[in-house]
This record gives C-alpha cells, sequence and structure tokens, in this order.
C-alpha cells in the first residue's frame, strides 16, 4: 500500500513542487505598484556606491554569448562600481525557470522578454520596474523604432526595451516561382489561391506549415484577421471588450485559412509537422512558401540537408491583402526580443540598455545574426532584412503575434484553434466560440 | 499476580525505549516524506480550488468550480478516454504479447540471450530519446520516414501516422508497446524459471497436452507475475507523458490527448496553475482508486487460490 502511494504521490510531485514557493511569501509581499517607487533623482554622490545587476538572457549560440559578455565587459570597465551577473540560459530552460521565479518574486533586474501578455501579468504582479521616464531621458526613447518599444508597454508605462523586432511575412523560393510560372510578389488572396493550384500542378508543395507545433499556422490566421478586420476588429475584441472574438472577421479569417486546405496548399502531413519539419521542406527547396517571422532563413539554413539553405535563391514578400478586407495592406504582424527591468533593479540597468541600443551596438548585433535591429538608423545590408525593417515601419498597426500578446491562458487557445480549423475537427464558428469564452475567463466580459 | 506485573513492566519499558529508537530514526525520512510528499499534495489540493496564474499568491478563490469545469470539459473527457484506451491497449494486447514472447525464447531455444537482449533494448532508451527517433520514423515523407518508405516500397497506401486523428492513438501505442514490452517480457521469463520443474514434469507423467499445460499448469503457477506486471503496466499507462508530448503534444487538436499532458497543458502552457492542480488531484484520486481496488481484488483471489 505503501508502494502505492509512493507511486501514484510522485505523479502529483512535480506540479506540488512548484507550487510549495509560494506558501511562505503573501505574508511579507507588499501590493508593490512599480508606479509609485520613489523615483527620487538624488543628487550624484561623489563616491558611487557599488551595485550589482543580475541579467539573465538566452542567447546560447557561442558568438553571441560571448558578445553580450563583452557588452557587459566594456560597461565594468566604464562604470567601475557595476557589477554585471550574467546567466545564460536555453530558451525552455529559461521559461521553466521564470515560473518558478515569479512565484517567488525574486526576479533578476534584467531579463529576456517578448513583450505582450506574459510581460503585462508580471507588470500587474508587481515584479517588473516603471522605466518611462528613465527611458525619456537624453532623447534616448526617440531613438527607437515606436511601434518595436510600444510592444514593451502597458497602460502606457514602459517596463523594457526590445533590441529585436521584426514582422511576419512570406517567404518564397525564387526558383521554384520560375518553374510554376507564378510571379512575386503575390499581392492578393485570390492570387495566393491561383498561384496554389499552379504550384500543385507543377507538382510543386505550395506551402510548408507546421500546423503540429501550432504557431507557425497561427500565423496565418492572425494575418488573416489583421487583413479582413484591420485594428478596429482586434481592438474591440481584445482591448475594449466592445466585440468579440466571434465577430466576422476571426470567423471569416477561419473560413480563409480553410480555403488553402481545401486547394492542398499543404505539405502532407502538415498537421503533426513541427516547426523543424516545415523548415527542412523550405530549406531543402522542396516547397515555395511558407508564411514566418525575420528567423526564417536562419532555420532554413539550420534544418537543410546540406546545411546552406536556399539563401541565394531566397525572396520575401508582405502577407497577401484579402480583397475588401477592412486592414491596411501596411499593417503587420511581428514580434521580437528584448529586456525587461526587474522590480528591485538599480538606475544603472536602464543604463545599461541605453548601451546596448546604440546604432554602434545593434550593428554588431545584426553581424551576429541576433535579430533586426530596432534603433533608428541601423547599418543593414542584407536585402530580405531591409525588406522587413522597411515592412515593419511602414505599419501604422504593428500587431504582436496573439500568442504573446493575449494572456497566456487565450494565447494557448489561438493556438489550440487554429489547429482545430485546419484538421476541420472544429468549424470556425466553433474555433471562435471557444476563443471568445476564453476572453471572458482571462479579459472580461464583452462590454 | 506479582510476577506478571513485572514482567509486563519491564516489557513496557523496554518497549517504550524500543519505541523512542524507532521514533528518532524514523525522523530523518518523515520528514523528507511530508515535506517533498505529504504537503505539496495539500498545497495542489489547496490551490485547486483557486483561479491562480502562478504569477503572484493566490487570491481568487472558487471553490469547486475548478473539478466542475474539468467534468464538464469535453478535452479532459477525451484525454480520460485515451488514457483508458491505452490502459486497456496494454492490459489485453501488450501484456499477452509479452507473455507470449516471453514463453517462445523463456526457455530452450537457440539464442534466447540474444532476442531476449533484442526485445529488452528499447526499455534501457529513455523516453525522450524513443519519442524523437519515432517521430522520425513516422515522418509521413517517404524520402524522410521510414516506416512510409517500406509501405511505398510494398506500393502499400502510406499513411500520415502522427497527423491523422483517427491513427495517431494507434501510433502511440506502437511505441509504447515497443518501449516496454521487452520489460514485462522479462518479468515473465524471470516467472516462467520461477516454476519448479518436478511439477511440470508431474503433468506431463498424468499425460497433459501442450494447451493443458499453459492454462492449470503455466498460467496459475504465474499468477503472482502476472498481477504484479499488470499492476505496473495500468499505472504507467495512467501515466504516461513523455512520449505523448514529445511525439504530438496531445494533438493533432487533442487526438492523443491523455491525462497528464492535459494536465501539463493547462499548468504550465496556459498557466492555469489553479485549474492543473485539480486536474492532479483528479489523477491521484483516479490512480488510488485502481490501486485500492485492485489490492482487494487481487487480495481476494489469492485467497481464493
Amino acid at each position: 500500500m505503501k508502494k502505492i502511494l509512493t507511486l501514484t504521490l510522485v505523479a502529483v510531485f512535480m506540479v506540488s513542487m512548484l507550487l510549495m514557493g509560494t506558501s511562505c511569501k503573501g505574508a511579507e509581499e507588499e501590493p508593490a505598484a512599480p508606479a509609485e517607487e520613489p523615483a527620487a533623482e538624488e543628487p550624484a554622490p561623489e563616491e558611487k556606491e557599488p551595485v550589482t545587476i543580475t541579467w539573465w538572457h538566452i542567447q546560447t549560440e557561442e558568438s553571441q554569448k560571448a558578445y553580450w559578455q563583452d557588452l557587459a565587459d566594456r560597461f565594468m570597465d566604464a562604470n567601475p562600481h557595476v557589477t554585471i551577473e550574467i546567466t545564460v540560459m536555453e530558451n525552455e530552460n529559461f521559461k521553466a525557470k521564470m515560473t518558478t521565479v515569479m512565484q517567488t518574486g525574486e526576479v533578476p533586474d534584467l531579463f529576456q522578454s517578448w513583450g505582450g501578455g506574459t510581460m503585462n501579468a508580471q507588470v500587474e504582479a508587481g515584479l517588473l520596474k516603471d522605466i518611462t521616464d528613465k527611458l525619456a531621458e537624453d532623447g534616448f526613447a526617440d531613438t527607437i523604432s515606436p511601434g518595436a518599444l510600444g510592444v514593451y508597454s502597458y497602460n502606457g508605462r514602459n517596463y523594457g526595451v526590445p533590441r529585436d523586432m521584426g514582422m511576419v511575412g512570406i517567404f518564397y523560393n525564387t526558383e521554384l516561382f520560375d518553374k510554376a510560372g507564378v510571379t512575386a510578389p503575390i499581392a492578393t488572396w485570390a492570387d495566393l489561391l491561383e498561384a496554389v493550384d499552379k504550384f500543385n500542378a507543377a507538382g510543386i508543395t505550395p506551402i510548408a506549415e507546421a500546423a503540429g507545433d501550432k504557431w507557425p499556422a497561427a500565423f496565418s490566421w492572425e494575418y488573416l484577421v489583421t487583413r479582413i478586420g484591420g485594428q478596429a476588429a482586434f481592438d474591440a475584441a481584445a482591448n475594449t471588450r466592445t466585440g468579440s472574438f466571434t465577430d466576422e472577421p476571426f470567423v471569416q479569417a477561419g473560413y480563409k485559412l480553410l480555403e488553402l486546405v481545401d486547394a492542398d496548399a499543404y505539405q502532407d502531413g502538415f498537421l503533426a509537422a513541427t516547426w523543424g519539419d516545415a523548415a527542412t521542406i523550405m530549406g531543402n527547396g522542396e516547397a515555395a512558401m511558407n508564411c514566418m517571422g525575420q528567423w526564417g532563413p536562419g532555420s532554413y539554413r539550420e534544418n537543410s540537408a546540406d546545411g546552406k539553405g536556399i539563401d541565394d535563391k531566397l525572396g520575401w514578400f508582405p502577407f497577401p491583402m484579402v480583397e475588401g478586407g477592412a486592414g491596411n495592406p501596411n499593417d503587420a504582424l511581428g514580434g521580437g526580443n528584448g529586456f525587461v527591468v526587474g522590480k528591485d533593479a538599480p538606475d544603472e540597468a536602464v543604463d545599461f540598455l541605453k548601451f546596448m541600443l546604440t546604432v554602434e551596438e545593434q550593428d554588431k548585433q545584426t553581424e551576429l545574426g541576433m535579430g533586426v535591429p530596432v534603433v533608428k538608423g541601423a547599418t543593414v545590408e542584407d536585402p530580405i532584412l531591409l525588406q522587413i525593417i522597411e515592412g515593419r515601419d511602414k505599419a501604422e498597426y504593428l500587431q504582436l503575434y496573439y500568442d504573446q500578446y493575449l494572456p497566456p491562458a487565450m494565447g494557448s487557445v489561438v493556438n489550440d484553434i487554429v489547429q482545430g480549423i485546419m484538421a476541420k475537427a472544429m468549424t470556425p464558428e466553433e474555433a471562435c466560440q471557444m476563443l471568445e469564452d476564453s476572453a471572458v475567463e482571462n479579459i472580461g466580459p464583452r462590454k | 499476580m506479582v510476577t506478571i506485573e513485572t514482567l509486563k513492566k519491564r516489557k513496557s519499558r523496554r518497549f517504550s525505549s524500543d519505541r523512542i529508537k524507532v521514533f528518532l530514526f524514523l525522523i530523518p525520512a518523515a520528514v523528507l516524506l511530508l515535506v517533498f510528499l505529504v504537503i505539496p499534495i495539500f498545497q495542489c489540493l489547496y490551490y485547486s480550488l483557486f483561479n491562480w496564474n502562478g504569477m503572484g499568491p493566490a487570491e481568487d478563490f472558487i471553490g469547486i468550480i475548478n473539478y466542475k469545469k474539468i467534468i464538464s470539459d469535453n478535452v479532459f473527457l477525451r484525454a480520460l478516454g485515451n488514457t483508458f484506451a491505452i490502459v486497456g491497449l496494454s492490459l489485453f494486447v501488450q501484456l499477452p504479447l509479452a507473455l507470449f514472447l516471453a514463453i517462445m525464447i523463456g526457455r530452450g531455444i537457440k539464442g534466447r540471450a540474444f532476442y531476449r537482449t533484442v526485445f529488452f533494448l528499447p526499455y534501457v532508451l529513455s523516453e525522450t530519446i524513443t519519442a524523437v527517433m519515432w517521430r522520425i520514423l513516422y515522418n509521413p515523407d517517404p524520402s524522410r520516414g521510414f516506416i512510409n518508405a517500406v509501405f511505398q516500397a510494398f506500393g502499400w497506401k502510406m499513411q500520415d501516422w502522427l497527423g491523422n486523428m483517427n491513427l495517431v492513438l494507434f501510433s502511440i501505442f506502437i511505441v509504447l508497446t515497443w518501449k516496454y514490452i521487452g520489460f514485462h517480457m522479462l518479468l515473465y521469463i524471470t516467472g516462467l524459471q520461477n516454476i519448479p520443474r518436478d511439477v511440470e514434469e508431474a503433468a506431463l507423467i498424468d499425460g497433459v497436452n501442450k494447451r493443458q499445460m499453459l492454462t492449470y499448469i503455466t498460467l496459475p503457477l504465474l499468477g503472482g507475475t502476472i498481477r504484479t506486471s499488470a499492476y505496473l503496466s495500468v499505472l504507467g499507462s495512467l501515466q504516461v507523458y513523455a512520449i505523448v508530448w514529445i511525439m504530438t503534444k496531445g494533438g493533432p487538436v487533442n487526438a492523443s490527448e491523455v491525462l497528464s499532458t492535459y494536465m501539463y497543458r493547462f499548468s504550465f502552457v496556459r498557466f492555469q496553475l489553479g485549474y492543473g492542480a485539480a486536474v492532479a488531484i483528479v489523477m491521484l484520486i483516479i490512480s488510488l482508486i485502481f490501486s485500492v481496488t485492485y489490492m482487494s481484488i487481487t487480495r481476494r483471489t489469492e485467497h481464493i487460490a
């Protein structure tokens, strides 16, 4: 009997372990409202108090890791009273670690963030520091692409900064386009469907999709909503709650997606395919298009059979416009990486972020393939990257990916329903109703 | 009378000093058990009564609403159905197959050490490696997936093993069987070796045929082993997680969702930790009910036998 107990108890052991941390915390934690923190700027003392900045990043790649270390070293040399302690974590480990850290409330001074709903929840829990005023000093905030900076703000206050911000678009294989007689860019939805038929007729997989991982497939649906309903539809459903996720644009987007499924636009087994699977097909030159963010080309290279990918025949164009849609064809869906500031961080942490985001440093980051630079005037030579930056800065409405923007619980529902629609396990109406139910629970009832 | 009294006293004195020793020795283990098992379970129970996303303290007390939601959630019912399907298939397909293998290679056969090693090998692999390897084997593209390449070579219809919602659970069950059959086979082989030769010889002298030998001699004498293996198989099936999560994440569209992936999804993907805790408690209850029932049933049959 004891053995059975042990065995069964082990099943819940992990969960319970993670929950443990909070038990004794409630009492000591005061309702910390970051905005109320005394931002008193004392006149700088002669001898600066030594401070330590703890910094967690997730760049495990050797050259990128070395660059961050070098950046920290140079900052410490220039500011002898500052010590920066770096912790490098792999992406998934970082996310797992954050769940426990969030509960203990002992957040690092600077850490990786993608902005949006997760960051907002951290702000609500009083774990982040409002750095809006500090960013505005010396006009620093104006040197950064406003759309990108906005992703790290909540209720108009900034809690972090971006260092990389790109947008999702269609990567395509120029060789296969020529072979099937399709001309790029494909500007409208009708043209896209026509192109799909041409590719199929030529025996080429039109689109590489990764519905097994869900989020890549969700990009297409989110873009369709953006094209059909524009900013107004999403704002009404997600922000003001004067609308709902069952509104026409969301349902229509589902049916548009089904048009692609019915046209046999995706590779065999796309429902179970991971992002790695889709990148393999793309990198091997076996599929004509892929709807993906700025990291696409790197993944095509990594996952291709020869390790080289299709760099020499890769093109990019924005997501096609849906005829009659309320959105602006320049609207974009995007996202990227940045750092947020922990609640107890010293002012020097923000100084360090400013140090990180100069034109000179951003150029180094671009060179190392760390993303799409956000500082105005940064140098970019890669033609695709240039197109992405142009697209991003042209967008009056830059929507962060839904699964990052919405509260974590809802983001996962978005990804789940898109897979459900594509598998025809649920109708677009049912799918949108599920999302709306989740919205009522996580954001609030419709007004 | 007096002598008995003193005896009793002496005995009780020795008893109490023994008891203190026992108590002292038990403290470290008890503390560990308390801190890492008992308290967390009660905490889990506590959190399951809250609407809590894991950030900050749990404040939004909602009573048993989480449990009500679990019971009325179609995806949970699907996960429960899938889990029971895996339990059933394990009991009625995997275990008989393991027994069959054990009887085939348990005795006498040439090169039996080789077969035993081959069948046992998958059990040594980690679940993660198994899942990743089978993901590759199941790749629907015949130029990458070995299984479809074989199907293609024979001119059979290629299957979308993990993408077809009607097929995916079966595909996963094949992997589970491949991985765990060796373990149960080994249990049975050991059991078979413990059956005394003279019993069988006596039966042979009495003139039993091979079928009678199996049903009247081998299986009854293997009873204890079968009970153990069935028990381990059911508990293992109730908790199957890594293989499913890595291969399909419970998809497509919950087609291969099991209890543990459901719990993980709500706890650490959707960050509804209160709800996840409630699912954990439900899993605990299911496992407990099974264990208790199983123990009482097998104990009863043991008495009859």
